[in-house]
């Protein structure tokens, strides 16, 4: 028999942890301190709910459990005058705009005064409740590793005095964007969290356009998961995916976002527009290749980065033609070493039947990537293609 | 509250260029500073060129090595400080955003029991 108590206790973990974890940490006034005690209540939940029952909200339960805690341990510390608060405390009112807690612990993660890997780190330990072996898992460094960098940010928080709270509303957008470009990188590096805090900031922030983009951005890349990889681990273009695997629902979620998030022209607001003319294409030839270049060119006025001018001249190419695109390939530096530069202008070569260069081009970026998946692909292109 | 030293990381050969005009400006924005920010700040100073400094360094064993110059060789060294009071990093941030150092910029540290 499956141990119902159990699945109780880790679905509140998956649902529950980041607002019981906010809670706690205001009472606490300690990230540490805080993070012991919601430990302990979802180790008490184990026991008292086997004897007693799930409770009706479990959040509301293990909340009280680990902020009573918490409220103990500063008592008898503040007898011992052991230390001061290591989380400067919230005594601002205009707060009250962002009523759930979980924000202000968003917002802590992700202070600019923290480095972003530290950001990333302490949002997937903080705010998901992954421990540090499962993020070092995910960001392939050792666990003491991603310990030590937790355990360093932690320290910059409580020493240099980074307030628990909602930023000011000069700094609100200016934070807002370090919150999303963490979330961003956390599913770009292939962590299913990315889509779940998605949902959450989305929700916590129903305000920000931006928010609204990265959501959509997220859920149109994801919905096409299954199609990008075939039974045999290949690669597959997006040219030459069987539409009929991309998931319908996560499109259909996505793309009620997009009018929305297009409103403000911000950068994932964008990206998620783009993604969304894919998303709409019944088949590659039926994609509206102009609406998209126009998509990037407003991308590129507001966000220069040779990434966005390297994808926009894929458009470009599909627009007026490979040769076009083919001049439109940014020269820049940062990409040297960039293996989808190399295979992009090697994919144009090929359309304009320049195989020998089309080669050497599927060769240097063969020498830019250790990926599994791009490798196969690449070196399918010049054993079978070019 | 605690305190917090912001340090003022100046280029300068950057100072070197200048015709005085930009110094003349900087010493303005800095009363203008001061004066915006006075409830805030509890000490201030500017500090010599860096060629006038001298490091000390222990030896080990109980004596001091002295040399002339900075203690680390960087392209922006340290030409003032503020010492100010804030609520919490983003007050002191927010103040430190304000000082002028138009040939570098300011790093902000707290003070340790600086409460």
């Amino acid at each position: 028999m499956a141990d119902l108590v159990a699945e109780a206790v880790a679905a509140a973990h998956v649902s529950e942890w980041a607002a019981v974890l906010a809670a706690t940490a205001r009472v606490a006034a300690d990230l540490d301190l805080a993070e012991d005690c919601v430990q302990d209540a979802y180790a008490k939940a184990l026991v008292h709910w086997r004897e007693q029952g799930v409770p009706r909200r479990p959040g509301a339960w293990l909340t009280t459990v680990a902020t009573r805690r918490a409220l103990e341990h500063r008592r008898r510390a503040d007898v011992a005058r052991r230390k001061l608060p290591l989380l400067v405390p919230d005594e601002d009112p205009a707060d009250q705009t962002f009523p759930d807690d979980r924000l202000r612990l968003v917002f802590t993660c992700c202070h600019p005064a923290l480095s972003q890997e530290a950001q990333i780190a302490l949002t997937l330990r903080l705010v998901c409740g992954l421990s540090s072996a499962e993020i070092a898992k995910a960001f392939l460094v050792k666990e003491a590793t991603m310990q030590a960098r937790i355990t360093r940010a932690k320290h910059k928080i409580s020493r240099t005095g980074i307030a628990y709270r909602i930023p000011h509303v000069p700094e609100l957008p200016e934070r807002i964007e370090a919150v999303l470009d963490v979330v961003h990188l956390v599913y770009t590096a292939g962590n299913q969290w990315g889509i779940d805090l998605a949902r959450m900031v989305r929700l916590l922030l129903p305000a920000s356009a931006e928010a609204a983009g990265l959501l959509g951005l997220l859920l149109l890349t994801e919905a096409r998961q299954a199609a990008r990889v075939d039974g045999a681990g290949q690669l597959v273009l997006m040219e030459d995916q069987d539409r009929r695997l991309w998931d319908r629902g996560l499109i259909a979620e996505g793309l009620e976002l997009v009018p929305e998030a297009v409103r403000e022209g911000g950068r994932f607001g964008l990206m998620a527009a783009i993604a969304a003319v894919h998303a709409e294409a019944g088949c590659w030839e039926a994609t509206d290749w102009s609406e998209i270049l126009g998509l990037y060119e407003l991308l590129f006025a507001r966000w220069p980065s040779p990434v966005v001018g390297l994808n926009r001249a894929v458009a470009v190419s599909y627009v007026e033609g490979p040769a076009a695109g083919l001049q439109q390939l940014p020269d820049d530096p940062a990409l040297a070493t960039y293996s989808y530069l190399y295979s992009t202008r090697a994919e144009l070569l090929r359309r304009l039947g320049r195989t020998e260069e089309a080669r050497a081009a599927y060769e240097e970026a063969l020498a830019f990537t250790t990926d599994p998946v791009e490798v196969g692909f690449l070196q399918g292109r010049l054993t079978r293609d070019v | 509250m605690g305190k917090y030293l912001v340090m003022i990381y100046d280029d300068e050969a950057k100072w070197a260029a200048d015709d005085g005009s930009v110094m003349a400006q900087n010493d303005k924005n800095h009363r203008a500073f001061v004066e915006a920010n006075g409830a805030a700040i509890r000490d201030a100073g500017q500090l010599d060129e860096s060629t006038t400094a001298t490091s000390i360094r222990t030896d080990g064993n109980g004596g001091y090595v002295v040399t002339d110059g900075v203690f680390a060789e960087t392209r922006e060294v340290m030409g003032g400080y503020y010492l100010i009071e804030a609520a919490d990093l983003d007050e002191a941030l927010a103040i430190a955003k304000q000082v002028p150092s138009p040939m570098g910029g300011v790093e902000v540290r707290p003070l340790v029991n600086g409460d």
